[in-house]
């Protein structure tokens, strides 16, 4: 897609070296935090519940092409349009022409991880089609022309005053103020007209339930009802992971959804559309369509261990709780989904050699693994993703850009690494080499590599004696 | 016409069946049986921390509540659904000092504007669920989807003798698989948002004020 030279240090430099920043993203991270523990107070019954929710997606993957023909003959039953979609092109361009088939050029949007992954507002836009965010966050945002930073709460890396300039100086005639509550009245207000406006509303799908061809959307704010239900038509765009076998799959994982999200035990509206207005009914849209995205999730599917991360729910504590991501905020990585779940995803889908960085920025510490809600073993996917950076072989399930950090330097030296360790005297050799010259490793000529590393780290001390000559001397049988 | 179905399909019927689901899914836990005395006080604590209004009265005083909380608000109007008991009975009982009631009698095309501007609406719902503290709406003909959304306030009615456990047994006993509405919704509040430094703020798309009339007879 649109990013592909991400300079990943020096986004990471800047990021860090935003005091704003962080403390603005510290303060968020930790209440996130402390909100989930409260509401999975009882460790015990948290681990059954995600089991649960771990077991309920296992089986709509392992179901996924059934399930998917299901989700589409019910809805069709239903009156839903489906359309499918191999790329976001395809996607943009099956939303373009509804659409333009109705003449619109209003379209309002609620939150929808998908539609930032198609770049949909800036392919309608270009196209003249006012595309309007209408979530509070995402307002905020696309008002000042960025990205989400996180997939919750988008504008998390904003603070009040940055948000009070940002509405004084882009919304004509708004007095400067710092209050949260009238900066949201300001925005209430602008967006009611919209609301009513509207032409068509997008939005994205958080479970489609293909035993009764039900559309879910959990939210708070009332804007994703507004443009699911003002507009006469409404546009649902799904990444085609996101089906669920039966109606008793919800519960559970909406349980899972919002209280890891945000600590809550439900949210304010939980949203299920399953038909467009029906002829007697007074409102709703006249046309509801549903557009399937693949964008690399078939691939992903393919392999089992890589399967693991099209469990994803998007309830983003992954996020709140990695030391990575609570110190660089979501644009430092660069791509639409950042910190541990944008670091197993994003990857797989753009390819390694443009993002496979982000599966090193990690500290495998586990704390994702430890909350994410349906158990997707994070820190596995992301080591397989940096094997696979160094793998030539051309397998059926090798990720997209595989090999793409091999080079001769490199291999020759963990060929060396490996005949050292398979030749006693050479071990000896190198060893004592090291123990000598370990200190002055930075300032030989040579691959910079040494030097890089140690500018931010601080280069260990070489022992000057081994491990096997201290055995030795301690008279310990050394094999 | 692309080819995207086929070829999706193509390539997900192409992996043989590989097993990441796991064998033996852990049942649901039984959930212990709240007594209707509990499901109510627990609705109502709930849904009173989420800053909606929660009124326990009955079915011959619920209207003198209605009454009494319009009278404290100055409100334009009261949006109603004339053709279900609850708008009848409103209709038979209405006084001259009180907000005047409106029907939602037309397509949303031919009253829009109306209905974008009216402060007040009143529902019925089709239950709550007890262990969140949510209303469950199922709009129908009559009582249309806007009603719940559009005017500042709603004001719903809700019979304690329909308040579940949880959205699981309201799903289970209620059948829900078996034909799902246009449109089902679950409300715990009047709409909020944290989007702003995660402080929580209340009234933005959605109502600004939610009232919970609940019928226990
Ligand atoms: S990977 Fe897990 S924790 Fe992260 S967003 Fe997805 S479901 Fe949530």
């Amino acid at each position: 897609m649109t990013e592909t030279t991400v300079d990943f240090p020096r986004n990471f430099q800047k990021a860090l070296g935003d005091g704003q920043l962080r403390r603005n993203l510290r303060a968020a991270m930790d209440t996130l935090g402390l909100r989930r523990r409260t509401l999975f107070s009882d460790p015990e019954a948290f681990e059954q519940l995600r089991a649960r929710g771990d077991a309920i997606r296992r089986r709509a993957l392992s179901k996924l092409p059934e399930l998917l023909e299901r989700l589409e003959r019910k809805c069709t039953e239903n009156g839903i349009r489906v359309h499918w979609a191999e790329t976001p092109a395809e996607a943009n361009q099956i939303c373009l022409d509804i659409i333009r088939r109705h003449d619109a050029t209003r379209v309002i949007k609620g939150k929808s991880m998908v539609s930032e992954e198609m770049h949909l507002n800036h392919f309608l836009e270009e196209r003249g089609i006012e595309a309007l965010e209408t979530d509070l966050g995402e307002y905020i945002i696309q008002l000042d022309h960025e990205t989400p930073s996180h997939i919750i709460v988008p504008a998390i890396h904003k603070n009040r005053d940055q948000i009070a300039r940002l509405f004084h100086e882009k919304i004509p005639n708004t007095p400067y103020t710092e209050v949260v509550e009238e900066l949201n009245a300001i925005a209430r207000k602008v967006l009611r007209e919209k609301f009513f406006a509207g032409e068509v509303g997008v939005s994205g799908v958080n479970f489609a339930v293909a035993e009764t061809g039900t559309l879910c959307l959990v939210e708070n704010e009332g804007n994703g009802r507004m443009c699911t239900t003002a507009p006469p038509v409404h546009i649902a765009v799904m990444g085609l992971e996101k089906v669920v076998e039966r109606l008793e799959d919800v519960p559970p994982l909406l349980r899972l959804l919002t209280g890891s999200a945000t600590g809550q035990l439900i949210t304010t509206y939980f949203n299920m559309i399953t038909s467009p207005r029906k002829p007697d009914e007074k409102d709703g849209p006249r046309e509801v369509h549903l557009v399937l995205l693949d964008n690399g999730r078939t691939k992903i599917w393919a392999d089992p261990e890589l399967r693991q991360t099209l469990k994803c729910i998007r309830c983003g504590t992954c996020l709140n709780h990695c030391p990575v991501y609570t110190r660089l905020g979501g644009h430092a990585y660069g791509y639409v989904y950042p910190g541990p779940i944008g670091s197993i995803l994003t990857p797989q889908m753009e390819g390694l050699e443009s993002a496979g960085t982000m599966a090193t920025a990690s500290t495998f510490c586990g704390a994702c693994e430890e909350v994410c809600p349906v158990k997707i073993p994070i820190t596995d996917i992301l080591r397989r993703l940096r094997v696979e950076s160094y793998n030539k072989a051309d397998t059926p399930n090798a990720v997209k850009g595989h090999g793409y950090k091999v080079n001769a330097a490199e291999s020759l030296t963990w060929k060396g690494w490996a005949l050292s360790n398979a030749t006693p005297w050479v071990n000896a050799l190198n060893a004592k080499l090291l123990g000598l010259l370990g200190p002055q490793l930075p300032k030989l000529p040579g691959p910079d590599i040494v030097k890089k590393w140690t500018q931010s780290r601080a280069l260990p001390p070489f022992a000057a004696k081994s491990l096997h000559a201290l055995v030795k001397e301690k008279g310990i049988a050394d094999e | 016409m692309s080819n995207a179905r086929a070829n999706i399909l193509a390539r997900l019927r192409a992996v043989a069946p590989q097993d990441t689901a796991a064998t033996t899914e852990p049942a649901a836990p039984t959930e212990a049986e709240l007594g209707r005395a509990d499901k109510i006080a627990r609705l109502k604590r709930l849904m009173e921390n989420m800053h909606a209004e929660v009124i326990v009265t009955d079915s011959r005083n619920w209207t003198n509540a209605l009454k009494d909380l319009l009278r404290q608000r100055s409100l334009n109007g009261l949006l109603c659904a004339p053709t279900t008991p609850i708008g009848t009975t409103l209709a038979e009982s209405w006084e001259s000092d009180l907000p005047p009631l409106v029907g939602y009698t037309e397509a949303v095309e031919q009253c829009k504007e109306r209905l974008f501007a009216i402060d007040a609406a009143i529902t019925s719902t089709k239950g709550g669920l007890a262990d969140v503290g949510a209303l469950i709406l199922w709009p129908t003909p009559q009582e249309p989807r806007l009603m719940s959304l559009a005017p500042a306030v709603h004001i719903a009615v809700l019979e304690a003798a329909k308040i579940h456990g949880s959205l699981a047994e309201a799903i289970r006993r209620e059948r829900w698989a078996g034909g799902m509405p246009t449109n089902a919704l679950l409300i715990s509040g009047p709409s909020k948002t944290a989007d702003i430094e995660l402080v929580l703020t209340f009234g933005v798309h959605g109502p600004k004020e939610l009232i919970v009339l609940i019928l226990d007879d």
